[in-house]
């Protein structure tokens, strides 16, 4: 069981991605020019942050005092940054629109902090989903975070709390920023970036909360926006066709659980998913088809990130 | 269990399941990188997953009224035919889709 979990873990792509904003897809564009071009990328820093320590902070650019890295921090994240502002207000006036409390809204911002799994929440604890069914997708839908660690400068902050928030707030958009940048992150700096990140997503949605309070009546259809996310998201994740077996595979998943299981299709669809991939492997191994040749990468050459 | 304590439950597991996720690569992650299968996974799970979701998340924009399937229909049309012509532009895609889906909603 440990290790079925542990390889359910370790399988998610890290081109998933399903997350808040434009910086989502960028990502794993720059993650991919990252673990290409690095030749030094993150070394265990959380075995041995002493030595990681050392080797960094000489590569950053003319650092100015510490209060300017902040600010510099807080500069990198105005880009990415754009676009967590609306869906932070569609999420905050989805929460008062499915009759939860305003408190909802800032809470699972400033505690969870990953946009598509709050928008998913909403949903769910609207509909007083069973505890395990929300861990499980949970679970599943932050999975992509565990590539995050690869290029994240997490070993430039030494502070045990600070190390602690920077791990927290390790969102898309500062997988995406860092590893467009490698080597010229300090602690201040990376702070910086992600205390902004935070501030948009929290404020975007508290902006929300009050508009949904002054509108005369609920905007029925705002839910479409995490529909429409995700349909660009897999688009952008399907862009060759070596992507069409794990589509249909979905398709068949989600067929079958809707018909056998409609009261819990997401669930059912995302674990029979994983069951059937993992047939696929067995079976591709059985044919003898090659292992994938470079583990390192597992980019598609096909792919061309626009 | 009362609705606070409930809301609260679901906060503290999303924070703690997220946590983990976000943490525990840093500790053990790095030697599995070169695994096949990790690999493989890696590149079959992402396209799958999202569609999962996006279908089922249009299953609930649509929820149980029929009206609501034209419009559903069109907004992703417009969604996916934006995102394509308009240069892969998340927000903007979405931004079209949305206002497409509300309005089509309301006016109909």
């Amino acid at each position: 069981m440990i290790a079925g979990m542990t390889e359910m873990l370790n399988s998610v792509g890290r081109r998933s991605a399903p997350d808040d904003a434009p910086g989502a897809a960028s990502c794993d564009t720059s993650l991919d020019v990252a673990s290409d071009t690095d030749p030094d990328p993150v070394l265990d820093p959380a075995v041995v942050p002493e030595a990681a320590a050392v080797a960094v902070p000489d590569a950053a650019p003319p650092a100015t005092s510490p209060r300017g890295e902040f600010v510099t921090g807080m500069r990198l994240s105005f880009a990415a940054g754009l676009g967590m502002i609306p869906i932070g207000v569609a999420f905050g006036m989805l929460v008062v629109q499915a009759g939860l409390p305003w408190w909802v809204a800032p809470g699972l911002s400033t505690l969870v902090f990953a946009g598509s799994v709050e928008l998913l929440l909403v949903g769910l604890m609207a509909a007083a989903t069973p505890l395990a069914t929300i861990a499980v997708t949970v679970l599943l839908v932050n999975l992509r975070h565990v590539f995050y660690a690869f290029s994240f400068p997490l070993h430039v902050v030494r502070h045990p709390l600070a190390r602690f928030y920077a791990v927290h707030a390790l969102i898309d958009e500062a997988c995406a920023v860092t590893a467009s940048s490698p080597g010229t992150w300090t602690a201040k700096r990376l702070l910086g970036l992600q205390v902004s990140f935070h501030a948009y997503w929290v404020g975007g949605g508290l902006i929300g909360v009050l508009l949904a309070s002054v509108l005369p009546g609920p905007v029925e259809g705002l839910e479409f926006a995490l529909c429409a996310l995700f349909l660009t998201l897999t688009l952008d994740a399907c862009r060759s066709r070596a992507q069409v077996p794990s589509l249909l595979l979905a398709g068949l998943s989600l067929s079958l659980a809707l018909v056998l299981v409609p009261g819990a299709a997401l669930f059912a669809a995302l674990t029979g998913f994983m069951v059937l991939l993992l047939l696929r492997s067995l079976l591709a191994r059985r044919r003898g088809d090659p292992a994938p040749s470079a583990p390192h990468v597992p980019s598609d050459p096909e792919v061309e990130h626009v | 269990m009362s609705e606070t304590a409930y809301l609260l439950a679901v906060m503290v597991i999303g924070f703690g399941i997220t946590f983990a996720l976000r943490a525990v690569p840093f500790v053990i992650l790095q030697p599995l990188r070169d695994s096949p299968l990790v690999a493989q996974m890696s590149r079959w799970m992402p396209v799958g997953i999202l569609a999962i979701l996006a279908v089922s998340t249009l299953r609930s924009s649509i929820g149980a009224d029929l009206a609501h399937v034209l419009p559903a229909a069109v907004a992703t049309a417009v969604t996916v035919l934006v995102h394509l012509i308009g240069g892969r532009r998340t927000l903007l895609s979405v931004g079209a889709g949305t206002a497409t889906f509300v309005l089509l909603v309301n006016l109909t």
